[in-house]
């Protein structure tokens, strides 16, 4: 294909990506380094006959509107909002450091900074819910294999559905469950033995009902994923094995595995990077008192009555270099695969 | 799983059996749960003396005469005007997968023919952007919307749902078309076709089986975006998740958590539909990526 055809035909598709990803990824990183601007104040010198002069400091109202019509993105502040308490806190920190005597009175001061503390969740939930996630949809794609194949679709359809639904709606549904009057609640305070239990009072408990919810909305992705490389399983590895007396759980470990394991892979990458944007459950699950995430912190400041752009820019930086950390594994291997093939 | 020697024994049968069984339960009696819960009221499907009261519902029958009450939907689709949300996600997501199909589908064609450097270099930040989280741009878009009044319009949105949807729909297409044999193009070039006639005429006709698996996936992204309709869409224009997230904060308070029951509801029935019908595409959709590796 010619450049100038491969042009026109890629000129829709890139110019949007263009327009609305890389130019807002721009603009973000620009808006994160620029701060309102502050009031311009002015001194205004009263003198009455009888009373004297008096200076009184007052907002002058219109040079503001001039100074903000005229420099919209507001004063270029440079890193001063990563740095500031909202954000990674550098002065709170090396104050925790210093003045903490022990690692638990250390981090209970990082917990109370609110970057750390959705850091803490963003990071708990993604490296506990990806191996979950994994395990689960493995597990369940050997059993699933193993089934006549009149049930194996209906299993796949109902199977699908926790993550085919949006996260928010089955959050909701979860929620609304495991409410201390709803039916999963009850269940627990019945097996607890004890009536006042609430999950939603409990931080930890709010941690795992996120973790269960976060397993239960990605497992059926894992075990899609595994079903179908199951189907190319080559069948004279498994009789080989058999035949050399591997137990069930050997053929497992040493025949079936690896050969899901490039699979496996591809679902903890996918996994990593989606989990680290979790969201939606934590409004579901009305929970942002007990867990926050980066994408919870972000969208908290861009939708209250005043949108604080720079400090929801400044985090959204700094999830964008989490992902991007993340992703890296990921573009190495493309760039290899690329350098062997040409 | 002829072989005698692959026969499980029975005790394997059984834990494996139970185990699907319980994921079974697991993954879908929330679902009917819900279903069924949704057409009681709320004193019975939040029943503090017993959880029985949701099955039965005896005060919904003390209250409305039968077991069963369509009070939840009423308050949902007519007072609080839910149908007009309903309508608004039918629109975007009628207009995301029709437009991101064609755009995508040219950049797609385009890229799978091109043997040139760049290609790859298109495809890796295509890969970039998709990884990118959604929300981490809108603040990125406010600043120019507000100043050009597009904040808050149905069209503003589509087109940013579009753009955030291209990266997925041209490594989708991108890898269906290359299944397509280049002979097929090419011979219709040599007959005197432009590219563009030659993808009218010869791929076209034979592309749709990767086109729908991919508007399925534009769709879902369409109907089930929180982040981007939440904060891009005003009051009167919000879709159905941000509808119903709004909805949680008025009506926790007013009692009335049964609407916002009967909307989810409401919401998650399209997709029960929807994996009915297309579960083979669905399937095929998330496993393309992978096998390929």
């Amino acid at each position: 294909m010619k450049h100038r055809t491969f042009f026109w035909f890629f000129l829709p598709t890139g110019l949007a990506m263009l327009l609305f990803i890389a130019a807002p990824i721009v603009s973000v990183v620009m808006q994160s380094v620029f701060a309102p601007h502050e009031a311009v104040l002015i001194e205004v010198e009263n003198c009455t006959p009888l009373s004297g002069c008096t200076t009184e400091t007052t907002i002058d109202q219109d040079a503001t509107r001039d100074l903000r019509e005229s420099a919209p993105l507001g004063r270029f502040v440079g890193l001063d909002v990563y740095l500031d308490r909202g954000h990674l806190a550098v002065s709170e920190f090396k104050e925790a450091w210093a003045t903490a005597e022990n690692w638990g009175q250390f981090f209970d001061s990082l917990g109370n900074l609110p970057f750390y503390r959705a850091m803490a969740f963003t990071l708990t939930f993604t490296f506990t819910v990806t191996p979950l996630l994994i395990a689960l949809g493995l597990t369940i794609a050997l059993a699933v294999n193993t089934l006549h194949r009149h049930l194996k679709g209906p299993l796949i359809f109902f199977s699908l559905l926790p993550m085919i639904v949006n996260p928010l709606l089955g959050s909701l549904i979860l929620f609304w469950m495991i409410d201390s009057r709803g039916v999963l609640g009850s269940l627990i305070q019945y097996l607890a033995n004890d009536p006042g239990l609430s999950l939603k009072a409990s931080t930890p408990l709010m941690w795992i009902s996120l973790i269960v919810y976060g397993v239960w909305h990605s497992a059926p992705f894992a075990f899609v994923v595994f079903y179908a490389g199951l189907q190319t399983l080559p069948q004279d590895q498994l009789e080989a094995a058999q035949i050399d007396g591997a137990t069930r759980w050997q053929q497992v470990r040493f025949v079936i595995i690896p050969h899901l394991m490039p699979l496996m892979t591809f679902v903890a990458l996918i996994q990593l990077m989606d989990n680290f944007r979790v969201l939606e459950p934590i409004v579901g699950f009305n929970a942002s008192a007990h867990a926050q995430s980066l994408s919870w912190i972000i969208l908290n400041d861009l939708s209250g009555e005043t949108q604080q752009l720079s400090a929801a820019s400044a985090t959204s930086v700094l999830t964008i270099i989490g992902v991007a950390i993340l992703l890296s594994p990921v573009l190495v291997r493309t760039w290899r695969d690329f350098k062997g093939k040409t | 799983m002829a072989s005698k020697a692959q026969q499980m024994p029975t005790g394997l049968k059984i834990t494996t059996f139970g185990f699907i069984a319980i994921w079974f339960i697991v993954a879908s009696f929330p679902f009917f749960w819900t279903l069924w819960g949704s057409f009681k009221v709320e004193l019975d499907f939040f029943s503090i003396n017993d959880w029985t009261n949701a099955l039965t519902g005896p005060r919904t029958e003390a209250t409305y005469g039968t077991s069963f009450t369509g009070a939840g939907y009423e308050g949902a689709w007519i007072k609080e005007e839910f149908w007009k949300n309903v309508i608004n996600t039918a629109i975007v997501c009628f207009f995301v997968v029709c437009t991101s199909l064609t755009i995508g589908t040219l950049g797609g064609y385009a890229l799978s023919r091109s043997g040139f450097r760049y290609v790859f270099w298109l495809l890796m930040a295509a890969l970039i952007f998709r990884a990118m989280p959604p929300v981490t741009l809108v603040s990125g878009y406010l600043l120019p919307f507000f100043e050009w009044n597009l904040w808050g319009k149905l069209p503003t949105t589509i087109i940013v749902l579009v753009a955030i949807n291209q990266p997925f729909t041209l490594w989708m297409l991108h890898s269906f078309f290359q299944n397509i044999p280049k002979e097929l193009d090419e011979s219709a070039k040599v007959d005197g076709c432009t590219q563009f006639q030659a993808f009218r005429h010869v791929i076209v006709p034979v592309m749709w089986p990767g086109v729908i698996t991919t508007g399925l996936f534009s769709f879902l992204l369409a109907y089930n975006d929180y982040a981007i309709t939440t904060l891009l869409l005003s009051e009167s224009n919000r879709t159905m998740v941000p509808a119903i997230a709004a909805f949680l904060g008025t009506t926790q308070t007013e009692g009335n958590v049964m609407f916002a029951v009967a909307a989810v509801v409401s919401a998650v029935a399209p997709l029960f539909i929807l994996v009915m019908f297309f579960q083979r595409q669905i399937v095929s959709g998330l496993t393309a990526g992978a096998v390929k590796g």
